[in-house]
């Protein structure tokens, strides 16, 4: 039941003589929605970038331990960086189509993987999937920037799941967006995990609390180098967690 | 720093829980003393009075809606505001059986109680106890002491069982005295159910304290 897609083993991440993560030790499991938290500064989004081997675009950045996904190491050289992002996809913080239009956004991934079969059944396929394809069956042509803001992330996330990866990374995927936009992504996301596994940072605590199945709580030590505290269900986190640096900061009694 | 105003507020509405508790308890000890005593004004008073509880207990539970409605409270202050709500309730719900005890003791008018009160005082005087360490355990988040009060639900179960075995006995020989017997088996039955919202109260801190519900 509980398979894990992701098991990541004594990760250590540095920007030059940074440490930015210590000894992060955590398995994402399959079909989960997994949350990470905690203040930031703590390395949330440097773990994200870890997983699709995002690092490695940042010249400063070390990367040791292990990241294993599909019996094979992320981290290994022998991996190509590229194979890995189609199968490990981003959505980030800010939504990011490319100046085109709507169908050549969700087309591009298919085009530049070599996609064989009907990109038009791709691209809706895909629409639908991210629930947005009422919005913009009728002006696929129409320019991605038209969108709104909410319109524009959904899009993004179609554009991820075009190229149909087994893992989505969310790096704060709706703080740039109004409530009502907020919530439907939310909604995608819970709907999502059916197909894809999802590991999401949120500096909103009853967004992590809503929508995740796990939980992930980092905190910062002295030295502003980040570590995971605890992870686990993620009802019994925000319900019972299990240390008390959790509970302080769960609370908002965080000193 | 608004936690501060929400610790306050946490603080405050369970000071207010005790005292619903403190007017409970008041509630069944005057119950037992207008059964005693043929009281009939002091019986009317306490129906009056559970006016005021079944208010006190709607303010807590109103104020803790608005706390986790504005402050989406997490872990213990999640399980605190749960754990008060279903506290109110039960404090509550015992003051309706002081009520009620309080009607059956104006029932039974000039007559008085069928037979010498020992055991049923005896019941009245474990619950209030059992009500009074639930919430000493609550103040003091103290888990042994709850867990105690679980066992003392037992002594009033088999006070109750004897109380029972004794009146229905007087029924079977005399069949003037059902009417009277029963205004008794009332009155025992209804702190047999006091004993039992103690234990619930006990079990509620016992998961503000753990995080699990146990039974
Ligand atoms: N490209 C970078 N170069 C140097 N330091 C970085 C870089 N990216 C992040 N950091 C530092 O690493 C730490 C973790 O950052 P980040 O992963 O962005 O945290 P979070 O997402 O939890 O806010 C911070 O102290 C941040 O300043
Ligand atoms: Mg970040």
């Amino acid at each position: 039941m509980n398979e894990s897609i992701l098991n990541v083993k004594n990760l250590n991440v540095w920007y030059r003589d940074f440490q930015a993560l210590k000894d992060v030790n955590i398995d994402i499991l399959s079909n989960k929605v997994t949350a990470l938290i905690g203040p930031s500064g703590c390395g949330k989004s440097t773990m994200l970038r870890c997983i699709n081997r995002m690092n490695d675009l940042i010249p400063d950045a070390k990367v040791h331990g292990e990241i294993n996904f599909n019996g094979e190491n992320i981290n290994s050289n022998q991996l190509d960086p590229i194979d890995i992002r189609s199968k490990i996809g981003m959505v980030f913080q800010k939504p990011n189509p490319f100046p085109k239009s709507i169908f050549d956004n969700v087309a591009f991934g298919l085009r530049i993987n070599g996609f064989k079969g009907s990109i038009e059944d791709e691209v809706e396929k895909s629409l639908k999937k991210a629930a947005l394809w009422e919005d913009v069956k009728d002006r696929l042509k129409d320019g991605a920037l038209e969108l709104s803001g909410g319109q524009q992330q959904r899009l993004c996330i179609a554009r991820t799941l075009a190229v149909n990866p087994q893992v989505m990374l969310m790096d704060e995927p709706a703080s740039a967006l109004d409530p009502i936009a907020t919530l439907a992504i939310e909604e995608l996301i819970r709907d999502l995990c059916s197909e894809v596994s999802i590991v999401i940072v949120t500096h909103n605590m009853q967004q992590a609390a809503r929508i995740s199945h796990r939980t992930a709580f980092f905190m910062v030590d002295q030295d502003r180098c980040g570590y995971m505290v605890e992870e686990g269900e993620t009802n019994q986190i925000f319900t019972d967690p299990q240390d008390e640096r959790t509970e302080s900061y769960i609370t908002g009694r965080f000193s | 720093m608004p936690r501060e105003n929400f610790d306050r507020e946490i603080s405050a509405v369970s000071n207010d829980l005790l005292i619903l508790g403190g007017m409970v308890d008041k509630a069944i000890e005057s119950s037992m003393i207008a059964l005693k005593n043929m009281d009939n004004q002091l019986a009317k008073d306490i129906i009056f009075q559970d006016d005021f509880i079944d208010r006190k207990q709607i303010d807590i539970e109103e104020r803790c809606n608005n706390l986790i409605a504005t402050q989406q409270p997490m872990a213990s202050d999640l399980r605190t505001l749960i754990s008060i709500i279903h506290i109110g309730v039960e404090l509550e719900r015992m003051g309706d059986y002081a009520e009620g005890i309080a009607k059956i003791a104006i029932q039974m008018g000039k007559e008085g109680p069928l037979k010498p009160l020992i055991d049923i005082p005896a019941m009245a005087d474990i619950s209030r106890d059992m009500l009074s360490k639930s919430l000493d355990s609550l103040v003091n988040r103290d888990l042994i002491a709850a867990r105690n009060v679980l066992k003392q639900d037992d002594e009033v179960d088999q006070l109750y069982q004897r109380v029972f075995q004794e009146l229905l006995g007087m029924m079977n020989a005399d069949a003037d005295v059902i009417k009277r017997a029963t205004y008794l088996l009332w009155v025992a039955h209804d702190l047999e159910r006091v004993a039992d919202r103690a234990t619930n109260v006990s079990e509620r801190v016992i998961y503000l304290i753990t995080g699990k519900l146990e039974n």
